[in-house]
């Protein structure tokens, strides 16, 4: 029987692909903002909302802030692969970094949504 | 030549590649974010909320010391970024030959503290 353990790695390829997509999204993002930020500096509130009032770009920072979570939960899990020994201290911290990350998922709407 | 044995590693003389401290740069610079992202949502909340916690926000930012945080946090973010660059471009099997790696390694490392003076300087 094959010994294995909940925090080991078995997910491989579609976690190098997802890791992949969400960088590209985090880039045009990033892009798009520092564009915007180039052709408006120091923008003040009322240019800063209106940004923001569009359903498009809500979306977009939306989807950016999922990409990010995403992306966060696959490298800081591979990097605890890596460096942290003990099986039961890993799992903690998934279950920490993922109750986390859900809760930013959350939060992120209120903030799109609730202004 | 030098065979004396045993061999010890004296890790204050082992000089690792560039390839290897971009590498290296790119987990921290990435676990750095990460730890940030409260930080990041909460900005965003303030900065939208209200035309009172917008004025706050952009104060709190003036301040020395958050100043120094965010060029830090500037630079975690554009290293990452451009290492990520070199990874995607790595695997569509652009410059994987060694040379090729380390120059863009250098570029890498250059590019991304180059753009943190600049966008730095422009801000202060």
């Amino acid at each position: 029987m094959v010994d294995r353990v909940v925090t080991g790695a078995h997910y491989g390829l579609r976690d190098w692909l997802v890791q992949r997509i969400t960088a590209v999204v985090i880039a045009l993002y990033s892009l798009f903002m520092a564009g915007w930020l180039l052709l408006h500096p120091g923008p003040n509130y009322d240019m800063w909302t209106a940004l923001f009032s569009s359903n498009v770009v809500r979306s977009f920072s939306l989807l950016f802030l999922f990409a990010v979570f995403l992306h966060a939960w696959i490298g800081v899990r591979d990097i605890v692969m890596d460096y942290i020994k003990s099986a039961g201290l890993r799992l903690a911290i998934y279950v920490a970094v993922i109750l986390a990350l859900i809760l930013y998922a959350i939060w992120s709407v209120q903030i799109l949504w609730g202004f | 030549m030098n065979n004396k044995r045993p061999k010890h590693l004296a890790l204050h003389l082992i000089r690792f590649p560039l390839p290897a401290i971009v590498s290296i740069l790119h987990r921290v610079s990435g676990v750095l974010l990460f730890l940030c992202l409260p930080l990041l949502l909460w900005s965003l909340q303030y900065s939208l909320r209200s035309i009172e916690t917008f004025t706050l926000l952009n104060w709190m930012f003036q301040h020395p010391a958050s100043k120094l945080f965010l060029l830090l946090m500037l630079w975690a973010f554009l290293h990452h970024f451009c290492a990520g660059i070199r990874y995607l471009a790595i695997d569509l099997d652009c410059g994987v030959k060694l040379a090729q790696a380390r120059a863009s390694s250098k570029w890498v490392l250059a590019l991304s503290l180059t753009l943190t003076a600049l966008i730095g300087a422009r801000l202060w």
